[in-house]
């Protein structure tokens, strides 16, 4: 192998730059998402009606479908109730219903939406709750 | 084997019979989709119904304090900002010169009181809107009950419903309308820098059963109600009285009637 040496520091080089994101984090501590559902408003809840309009899991992977069909029967259908899998009807609103029991945005929205990095526009129009500035901010 | 057309048809009946009486028909139609036909957004019952909503303003009714009352809750409930540049100002319900809302009716020798008289306007809900028409992503559409509402989540801005608007009853918000709400309704949402906004006909208090903002104001002087019922208020106001609309020649047919 003519010049051997070199291919072979010119190899090493490459593999260390090419690994540098893995290597410069280790021992450092990686972002933990940490979605707060522990607002006042949840907290003062009877135990059994501390619940969303649907399954946590059903929230977790379908919140963003389910806003979408919100606003269309909303705004397009003038149909404002939303009867859940248990029966039990709700108004369908972001700012009156959804945010009434999740007034911490940032802790509640924020923090997932900012780890993925998607930006969902709702704020740019719908009124978020006022929060504390300081637990806001991080 | 050899079959004849005679047993082929009955070996394909039976077939057919199993295929569709079969098993795999309970199994196709399960549970889930069954629930799934359950209505899951539904009216509230307080909810006003009607074919086609019509208003009839009563000009002799309305006066100075009572049309500033109206713009001033109307504005207020509705997030609408106060941006003083004419250029850039959003109303949704306004007041304006008899003569420049009626101008094909505008006569030389008409009293100057009549001529300069202000007149409250608003969105004409129209039964023919052209702005509808226009719309290329159907961001403003007619409901079923006629009100020709706004999906601001839908508009982006063309404002080719400006240019149909017969009425000028549409404004263009031409910057980030949050800093200038002075007082926020926290239960309405506001609009973003870039779409077109006008008069909902309070579709938001309709659905819950109250009346639009402006007639509860209005102290007579607005009466609202579905206008393809014989046995309303607004029927029986326009089969008693002369009512004008605006612009009629232009076939857009308004919802709002006015009386001199």
């Amino acid at each position: 192998m003519y010049d051997g040496w070199k291919i072979i520091i010119g190899l090493l080089v490459f593999v260390g730059f090419v690994t540098l994101p893995f290597t410069l984090s280790i021992g450092k501590d990686y972002i933990k998402v940490d979605p707060k559902i522990d607002t006042p408003e949840i907290q003062k809840l009877p135990s059994a009606e501390r619940k969303c309009v649907e399954s946590k899991e059903f929230m977790r992977k379908e919140h963003m479908k389910m806003l979408i069909d919100w606003r269309d029967a909303v705004v397009r259908e003038g149909k404002t109730l939303y009867v859940n899998s248990e029966g039990k009807s709700f108004n369908m609103s972001l700012q009156n219903t959804c945010m009434q029991c999740h007034s911490n945005k940032s802790k509640f929205c924020d923090e997932c939406h900012n780890y993925l990095a998607v930006k969902p526009y709702c704020w740019d129009c719908h009124l978020e709750p006022k929060e504390d500035k300081k637990e806001a901010r991080r | 084997m050899r079959i004849d057309r005679r047993q082929f048809l009955k070996i394909l009946g039976i077939g057919a019979f199993i295929g569709v009486g079969g098993w795999s028909m309970f199994e196709v139609v399960s549970k889930r989709e069954i629930e799934a036909f359950v209505e899951r957004y539904k009216k509230v019952p307080e909810a006003l119904q009607a074919k086609r909503w019509a208003m009839v303003i009563d000009l002799k009714k309305l006066d100075e304090k009572i049309m500033n009352d109206c713009i001033e809750i109307c504005h207020r409930i509705h997030n609408v900002p106060a941006l003083l540049n004419p250029k850039e100002e959003i109303k949704w319900i306004w007041k304006e010169k008899f003569k420049y809302v009626f101008p094909e009716m505008k006569d030389e020798y008409m009293p100057e009181e009549i001529k300069n008289k202000y007149v409250l306007v608003l969105c004409n809900h129209c039964e023919n809107p052209p702005c509808v028409r226009v719309c290329p992503t159907k961001a403003t559409f007619k409901r079923k009950d006629g009100i020709v509402m706004m999906d601001m989540h839908r508009c982006i801005g063309c404002r080719f419903c400006m240019a149909g608007c017969p009425y000028g009853a549409r404004s263009f918000n031409w910057r980030d309308p949050r800093q200038y709400v002075k007082e926020e309704n926290k239960e309405f949402p506001l609009r973003m820098k870039g779409v077109v906004e006008k008069c909902t006909f309070c579709y938001e208090r309709i659905d819950r059963g109250l009346p639009p903002a402006c007639v509860e104001v209005s102290k007579g002087a607005i009466v609202f109600g579905d206008i393809t019922d014989p046995n309303s208020e607004v029927r029986k106001i326009l089969a008693s009285n002369f009512a004008i609309r605006r612009k009629p020649k232009l076939g857009t047919k308004p919802s709002i009637y006015y009386l001199l």
